[in-house]
């Protein structure tokens, strides 16, 4: 056991133990909660897996944006707790069954059909200097320049798709 | 595209573990969107998939020693971020029509 | 990972360090605070504990301690606890990025002045800065009260927003340092502070700080005829101080962060020689820096909330956008034509689209006073 392969287990432990906390909490503000646990838990593994830069968009996307914009609509919406609803009392536990399932062929066909060759190696001195980043940055601005520029228009398109469906229309109800 | 100078071997994790751990958080994703009746936790477990993806792919880019998965991860948040503003729109306007998230109550065409 | 455990020393004394001189500093900021502000409006201020009131800092701590702790009959306890923690444990986890002088030797051995030189520093910043806001928000939401959470709320839309400004304002930084990495960006500013090149970046980093740690004329979420106390309405005693803490501690650090990006960090004269002089000059130039800060609480009455959203979406994120168009360009005309004078076209540019804003705001404002009258 190396110190690589009990922080790997601990943090593994820490995100499957938040993902079931989120599954499991009746009050959406907890279950927020513990997905922004899971989602710097993640973080981690990507700093663990020598990269940095992602690991910060990690934190301030998820972690600072996306969920603080879930805190704020759930607390706007009011964040009790749903009345129980039994509308399909036979989707529970065949969802149960059918994810099990899921996992284990997920698990079998990654591990046996698609696994790459060899082991994540610990991250070094060398994914700490500049010279990485400005290769992250060269790859990012020439060999997927056109996605690139896709994405932004798709946040453009987001951005303005969000504002008309929330405003109110001028003279409306309310 | 490689990094710039090969890192020594040293001790390392098997490749497997963090597929299967990506596995088992995709899988607990997809259980709150089949199991949870609240839009909101539904749209959170969306969210953990995606992670749980990236986990994956961040995995497999540092195993074949190339920047391409950081790429592809760096642009899956980016697309997360434009989903999400327009998601939390959908449901809050879905909240002031028919004053519920519960998808269960969902059940008609017209608003 | 790493065994020497001399190496591990060594970050348990920064960290040590980090976290002694934030707690002073934030007794200190406190008495400096109300020293500077009963200065500027003709009044004494704390006098009386001990010679010049300096003893004032410790007589608060012992009657904030002493102070009966309530926590509202319905309120989320775990979250109400645990809120003024995640207040103020960002604001000294940012500290570790800061360089606080060059290298120097110590028992024969290089010790760097800095807790962590990583390479994606300014992203870290932006990161805990992001990560900021929960505390404020779980302290709203979890008091259960409408005041605390109104507070909560207005903060949360004020601190995404202007962290927009503030993360945009830094690229101009990135790209005439050509790093992310603190450390890179002092060194980098050995011929001439960023502030001379990028004023207006300089200028929309601070106003988007004091947006940030919540600070007059942007502190809203507390607004005292409005809200009580926004997010910390309900809160008492030891946990009330922690906000109190986390506020002043953040003051200390994001002057320290500015006097990075745009201050020319620990660099002064004789620094290369002395490197001891390095923390000299970067506590200097944090020192006054708070100074301006407490300034502008003294003189500035509070923000409208929707004229402080518009001042943020309207007029803040375009001009930074325009900015890093005009500093990009800058540096490609100057690395084109081997004329690094170029490079003064700059700081021209940026002030010529900084005064549009202005002159727009100054005609709308006078022409609505007209209106009125």
């Amino acid at each position: 056991m190396t110190l690589d392969l009990v922080l790997f287990l601990v943090l593994a432990l820490v995100a499957v133990a938040s993902a079931l906390g989120m599954l499991f909490s009746r009050n959406a503000v907890y279950a927020a909660l513990y997905l922004v646990l899971n989602f710097v838990t993640v973080a981690v593994f990507y700093l663990l897996l020598s990269a940095p830069f992602i690991a910060m968009a990690q934190v301030t996307v998820y972690a600072g944006a996306i969920m603080v914009l879930f805190l704020f609509v759930i607390m706007l919406l009011g964040s009790d707790a749903l009345p129980k609803s039994q509308v399909l009392p036979w989707q529970k536990p065949l969802a149960i069954v059918m994810s099990v399932l899921l996992a284990a062929e997920a698990a079998y066909l990654l591990v046996t059909k698609a696994r790459p060759a060899g082991d994540v190696l610990p991250p070094t001195e060398l994914v700490n200097t500049t010279e990485n980043l400005r290769q992250l940055g060269n790859a990012l601005f020439t060999d997927y320049l056109l996605p690139f520029e896709v994405v932004s228009i798709l946040l453009l398109v987001a951005m303005v798709g969000a504002i008309v469906l929330t405003k109110k229309e001028k003279g409306a109800r309310q | 595209m490689k990094y710039a100078v090969e890192p020594p071997r040293r001790t390392m994790i098997p490749v497997d573990y963090y597929i299967i751990l990506s596995a088992i958080l995709f899988t607990i994703g997809v259980l709150g969107v089949l199991i949870r009746r609240n839009a909101l936790i539904i749209f959170m477990s969306i969210e953990l998939m995606l992670n749980a993806a990236n986990l994956a792919i961040v995995a497999f880019g540092s195993v074949i020693q190339n920047f391409s998965g950081q790429i592809f991860v760096f642009f899956v948040i980016a697309v997360a971020a434009a989903e999400v503003a327009v998601g939390l729109a959908l449901i809050v306007e879905i909240f002031r029509t028919k004053k519920t998230i519960d998808v269960d109550q969902m059940s008609s065409m017209k608003g | 990972m790493i065994t020497d455990w001399t190496l591990w020393l060594e970050w348990f004394i920064k960290s040590l360090v980090w976290i002694f001189a934030l707690l002073g500093g934030f007794a200190y900021l406190t008495y400096y605070e109300r020293r500077a502000l009963a200065r500027i409006q003709t009044r004494v201020g704390p006098n009386r504990a001990g010679p010049f009131g300096l003893l004032q800092p410790i007589a608060d701590a012992i009657k904030l301690i002493f102070k009966e702790e309530l926590s509202p009959a319905k309120a989320y306890k775990f979250i109400f606890f645990l809120a003024p923690i995640l207040t103020l444990v960002p604001s000294i986890v940012i500290a570790a990025v800061i360089p606080l002088g060059p290298p120097i030797q110590l028992f024969g051995r290089q010790i760097n002045l800095v807790l962590a030189d990583v390479n994606v520093g300014v992203l870290y910043f932006m990161a805990i800065a992001a990560v900021a806001v929960y505390g404020i928000v779980l302290a709203g939401w979890s008091s259960n009260s409408k005041y605390a959470m109104l507070g909560g709320m207005r903060s949360t839309a004020q601190m995404i927003s202007y962290e927009l400004a503030l993360g945009i304002s830094l690229i101009p930084v990135i790209l005439l340092a050509n790093s992310m990495s603190m450390v890179d960006v002092v060194k980098a500013q050995g011929m001439l502070w960023f502030v001379f090149l990028q004023p207006v970046g300089a200028l929309i980093f601070w106003i988007a700080t004091l947006a940030e740690v919540n600070r007059a004329p942007f502190d809203m979420p507390e607004a005292e005829q409005e809200l009580t106390a926004g997010y910390h309405a309900e809160y008492s005693g030891m946990k009330f101080a922690l906000f109190f803490m986390a506020e002043y501690q953040k003051m200390i650090v994001i002057c320290a962060v500015m006097a990075v990006f745009f201050f020319g960090g620990y660099l002064g004269p004789g620094v290369d020689k002395y490197p001891l002089l390095g923390p000299v000059y970067l506590f200097i130039k944090v020192f006054l820096l708070l100074f301006a800060m407490i300034w502008v609480r003294a003189t500035w009455p509070r923000f409208r909330y929707d004229r402080l959203m518009s001042f943020g979406w309207k007029v803040l994120v375009p001009l930074s956008l325009a900015i890093v168009f005009i500093t990009a360009t800058g540096i490609l005309l100057a690395e084109e034509t081997g004329n690094p004078m170029w490079m003064w076209a700059i700081p021209a540019a940026s002030v010529i689209a900084g005064l549009i804003p202005v002159v727009t705001i100054y005609r709308t404002l006078k022409r609505l006073s007209y209106e009125r009258a």
